[in-house]
């Protein structure tokens, strides 16, 4: 006869865990994925690959030898986390430079808290900024997209700044915002936008791809919608602001939302679990507050680029959402 | 060179004046405490193991202090893990030493001699599974094998064995505290005087039932055959029920009822090996030793 | 029909596996022995008044309730005392009961086994509380609470609706919708005996929309007779837990029970399916609750079926008649499996919070290993309460019971929807019983 099992109600479980999670979220990036190769060629599965395997060997590495735990790489979010950096870098990045990141991404951010679900920062951002500061030139030249099936090779292909930093330079330089559109519109429109035609880190590259993904991740009920959609609120109505009070100087909030990676980090960074709050309202003001850095940093900061940063100094604020934005208790009446 | 002079002026003053905001704030908030509390903190063990009553050595050191200033004595005051000769000394009074106890675990159904009929999964808090069911091999008094006590121990003295699934005393560190016999849901642990020679005889059961079903979950529990009580000289060993107690006070550890116990289920603590017995089985309550 | 509701916030939806529902109610042969254990109720348990070698006759008092919260036990058989001893219980533990050698089946005087429908109310308001008293009747949906205390209205509150908890969000049992099937005349006529206990003028049947058949055909009953008037059917949205008391009353009328109070503060009165139909034999037929439905089941029996068996029947008889114990079974849970407790051998006897009997397979009672808390908040976002289990789960864990409670632990109704949709696989709910618990001792200490 058996051995019965004794435990504590409830008997039955939900077919939730957290493979489950990390790899719909993997699979929520393949059209991301699909379209930074047919932009990049080899770098970018060359960039996936190597972040990916840098990030899972050094996550085996340090529980193996430093935690002596159980193996926690088939989880999947050492995976994830390599996606993501790799998805934040540009395409022409040294492989070394590359490996550097996972290993702070994943050893700094992610391990030495004590692994999944410990971490305060988003590992991959962690990652993505420690490079951004170390290597600033490799991490700010980036090549110009254009089809693998072009005739020109991915070798030709131009480098330089993306659309925004083209933007920050020019104002800079005493443009005004409609000089400066006139000068991208040789080769770019916000079409261009939408189908990933233009320079920028491998993952932000086309918005209809990331759409898809944050669709699928809403109907799979792995994030919340109120995340991205809030961001992008945010983004558009501050931008707006600005350039209702003077269009000269200050971009079209469709200029914001459209560039850099904003949607992309609304869509797969600002609701990872682990570093966001746990209620709905919480997460709302967390998206509000990612929104505003992110147009404060791009249009006042020193890089053109403030996503990342946002994200990371909102995270530091989960802990105060957590215990300011407390779920409505049943029966209790403040 | 004036931009060296300027930022060190700069840099000096702000210290300067940081400097006096502090030393005003201090002053201002000083809070006036007696300064033997830090001297009797400093004697003590400092695991806030909480052993002694209060929330921390802190608190305990205040309290010493406190009841030196008002009763002259340190009655009621009592902390396993140090030295109160020294407390007492440092506050001017003596103190009688008090007799040195340890825990003991009383059950000694380890896996194979009381052996799983139900498998557990859940948390592992003793506390939970105590009101969720008897334990894996039935035994509604035996340890659970969960470690809230280990958890609870502050000087790392108690430790589950994987062999035997029962927590084991590591003599050396413990300090008789006496926090895990207030964890344990079922009461297993015991304090019990350290004894002559660190020498100890303790009934390791703790079931109240029937022998008869006893004997179903455990080959060493107690079934109150009463046979140690009538062995034992000093009348040390009382019954309880279907379960025998041996009063330490009265015990001298002779360790008759050790032989006498048809289920092995008295234990006996650092006595010397004897050389093993011609006859069958060599010495089994031996092997008991913890 | 009123239009479907539903509770506001939380919930999870298990997999329903209503096995037995088109089982019908068998009645189980009366056994050669029973073993009646005294603690059959939440509270106090019961002192024996009968001893070795006594004749007894089926429905006899053979324990009397010791304090407020307690029930009465009667026998459930006729035949001789053998003895008075302890009896593992479900638990585990040794608790004890009357075992009784069956001779026969001779009732005492005055109880009605006839199959007549009684409809006239002859007892007044508190005649039936006393009767309902006397009679030993408990909440059997499984917390065993003493049903008396509950129609027991105090003085200064005025109740408005009786609420029949027919929602059965359980996944697997099927006791209740069998009854509501079955003696559909009867309950109606009990949930008139308990609007008359309580003196409220409407009651409302909430049932869950996986129980169609039942809710049409209680409906049509109701608008047949008008002797069934202030009566309605309230179908709810399948969502577990839709039969947890404060969200029953939050579905079906809106209404929230404030926290750490009764649900009478709202003036409602919820009483379970299997207590009504025990209250219309016990004022309409004189009947003491002797007996129950048992829905004995899980995905690997053979016959998943619905026993109407005496109370103090061993749960081994109820599996053999159910096809046998499977060879595949890893957990026996007594009671549902959301909320059920798990039991350690198959000889435990049925009391009258036995609403089931549930064989869990190997496949279903896997094992799930544990990883890291990964904040994902669907736990958060599960619990009806408004609570948050993760944070409840640390903090019982570090023994933070003022955190625990200043974070309403105490309003936790353990339904397990944390630790069923946890995706990094917590015994969530272990803990938080565990802080509830040390909680409630540290708040009570304090009183």
């Amino acid at each position: 006869m058996n051995q019965f099992t004794i435990s504590g109600s409830p008997h039955v479980h939900g077919d939730e865990s957290v493979k489950k999670i990390m790899y719909t979220v993997i699979i929520a990036l393949i059209p991301a994925l699909l379209v930074s190769i047919y932009f990049f060629g080899w770098d970018a599965i060359r960039i996936t690959l190597v972040s990916v395997a840098a990030c899972v060997l050094c996550e085996w590495l340090i529980q193996k030898f430093l935690i002596k735990g159980d193996c926690t790489i088939c989880d999947g979010s050492a995976a994830l986390t390599g996606i993501l950096l790799a998805f934040n870098v540009p395409a022409n990045l040294p492989s070394w430079m590359l490996v550097i990141g996972a290993f702070v991404a994943i050893g700094v951010a992610k391990m030495s808290f004590g692994g999944l679900g410990k971490n305060p920062f988003n590992p991959a951002l962690v990652g993505r900024v420690f490079m951004l500061i170390s290597f600033p030139e490799a991490m700010t030249t980036w090549p110009k997209a254009h089809a693998i099936f072009a005739e020109k090779t991915v070798t030709d292909a131009i480098t330089g700044p993306t659309t925004l930093g083209v933007m920050k330079e020019g104002l800079g330089a005493g443009k005004t915002t409609e000089e400066i559109m006139n000068q991208l519109a040789e080769n770019y429109t916000y079409i261009d936008s939408l189908f990933g035609n233009r320079g920028g880190s491998l993952g932000e590259m086309c918005v209809i791809a990331i759409i898809i993904g944050a669709i699928f991740l809403i109907w799979r009920k792995v994030i919340d919608w109120q995340t991205p959609v809030t961001i992008t609120a945010t983004v558009f109505c501050f931008a707006g602001l600005f350039y209702l009070i003077d269009p000269m100087h200050y971009a079209h909030p469709l200029f914001h939302i459209l560039n850099g990676g904003l949607l992309f980090g609304a869509v797969f960074m600002a609701t990872d679990m682990v570093t966001s709050p746990m209620t709905i309202p919480g997460k709302i003001v967390f998206a509000l507050g990612i929104g505003l850095l992110t147009i404060i940093i791009r249009l006042w900061g020193a890089y053109p680029e403030g996503m990342s940063f946002a994200i990371l100094i909102m995270n530091a604020f989960v802990p105060l959402i957590n215990k300011g934005f407390k779920p409505k208790r049943f029966g209790v009446i403040k | 060179m004036s931009i060296i002079l300027s930022s060190l002026l700069v840099l000096g003053i702000l210290g300067a004046v940081l400097a006096v905001i502090l030393f005003i704030v201090a002053q201002k908030f000083k809070v006036e405490e007696n300064p033997k509390i830090d001297e009797v903190e400093s004697v003590l063990a400092g695991a806030n193991c909480g052993g002694c009553g209060f929330a921390g050595c802190r608190k305990f050191a205040e309290a010493c202090v406190k009841s030196a200033e008002e009763k002259k004595s340190l009655e009621g005051l009592n902390c396993a893990g140090s030295n109160m000769q020294t407390v007492a000394n440092i506050l001017g009074l003596t103190v009688e030493a008090a007799e040195p106890k340890i825990a003991v675990v009383r059950c000694s159904g380890s896996c194979d001699k009381a052996p799983a009929k139900v498998h557990y999964e859940g948390a592992d808090i003793c506390a939970f599974a105590n009101t969720l069911y008897a334990g894996e091999n039935g035994c509604p008094n035996g340890c659970l094998g969960l470690g809230d006590c280990v958890k609870k121990c502050a000087f790392d003295a108690l430790h589950i064995d994987p062999n035997s699934g029962l927590p084991v005393v590591d003599e050396n560190k413990c300090v008789g505290c006496g926090a895990c016999t207030k964890t344990c849901p079922r009461g297993i642990i015991e304090l019990r005087p350290k004894g002559k020679n660190n020498r100890r005889v303790y009934v390791g059961c703790m079931n109240t039932e029937k022998g008869a079903i006893t004997m179903k979950h455990c080959t060493v529990g107690c079934i109150g055959c009463a046979k140690c009580s009538k062995v034992c000289p000093f009348e040390a060993i009382e019954m309880r029920g279907t379960l025998a107690y041996i009063d330490p006070a009265k015990c001298k550890a002779c360790g008759k009822c050790v032989e006498e116990c048809p289920r092995h289920a008295i234990q006996k603590v650092n006595f010397p090996q004897k050389p093993a017995k011609p006859v069958e089985t060599p010495s089994e309550e031996n092997k008991t030793e913890n | 029909m009123n239009p479907i509701k539903t509770f506001n916030k939380g919930g999870v939806h298990p997999e329903e596996n209503k096995l037995s529902k088109d089982s019908p109610i068998v009645v189980f042969p009366i056994p050669e022995h029973v073993i009646i254990p005294m603690g059959q109720c939440l509270g106090a348990p019961a002192e024996p008044i009968v001893q070795k070698g006594n004749k007894v006759k089926a429905g006899q008092l053979i324990g009397t309730a010791k304090g407020f919260i307690s029930a009465n036990v009667h026998s459930s058989v006729s035949g001789t005392v053998n003895k008075i001893d302890l009896v593992m219980d479900h638990t585990g533990y040794r608790k004890q009961a009357v075992f009784i050698d069956v001779e026969g089946d001779e009732w005492v005087d005055g109880v009605d086994n006839s199959d007549t429908l009684v409809k006239e109310i002859k007892l007044t308001r508190e005649e039936i509380i006393a009767r309902v008293k006397d009679f030993g009747i408990v909440g059997m949906g499984g917390a065993t609470f003493p049903t008396n205390v509950k129609l027991s209205i105090p003085p200064d509150k005025k109740a408005e609706y009786v609420i029949i908890n027919a929602a059965e969000c359980e996944p697997y049992l099927t006791c209740d919708n069998r009854l509501l099937l079955e003696k559909t005349k009867e309950f109606l006529v009990g949930v008139k005996v308990v609007m008359k206990a309580v003196d409220a003028p409407k009651g409302i049947i909430g049932i869950e929309r996986n129980k169609m058949s039942a809710a049409n055909l209680l409906d049509k009953t109701i608008k047949e007779d008008p002797y069934f008037a202030g009566i309605e059917v309230q179908p709810l949205v399948t969502k577990y837990p839709q039969g947890g008391e404060k969200q029953i009353i939050k579905a079906v009328t809106g209404r929230e029970v404030p926290s750490g109070k009764l649900p009478i503060e709202t003036g409602c009165v919820v009483i379970n399916v299997a207590s009504t139909y025990a209250i219309y034999e016990a004022v309409q037929k004189n009947k003491p609750l002797v007996s129950r439905i048992v829905t004995v089941t899980g995905k690997s029996v053979k016959k998943p079926s619905n026993f109407l068996t005496r109370i103090g029947t061993s749960a081994d008889l109820l599996i053999e008649a159910a096809g046998g114990l499977p060879e595949d079974t890893a957990n026996i849970i007594n009671g549902g499996p959301m909320m059920g407790k798990s039991v350690s051998q198959t000889d435990f006897p049925v009391i009258k919070g036995t609403s089931g009997i549930l064989l869990m397979s190997v496949a279903e009672a896997q094992p799930r290993k544990v990883s890291n808390c990964i904040r994902c908040g669907k736990c958060v976002q599960a619990c009806p309460m408004g609570l948050e289990p993760y944070y409840l789960n640390k903090a019982s864990k570090l023994n933070m019971f003022d955190e625990t409670e200043s974070h309403h632990i105490m309003d936790c109704i353990e339904c397990g929807s944390c630790e069923f949709t946890c995706p990094a696989n917590i015994p969530l709910l272990d803990y938080i019983r565990f802080g509830k618990a040390k909680t409630g001792a540290i708040i009570r200490a304090r009183k």
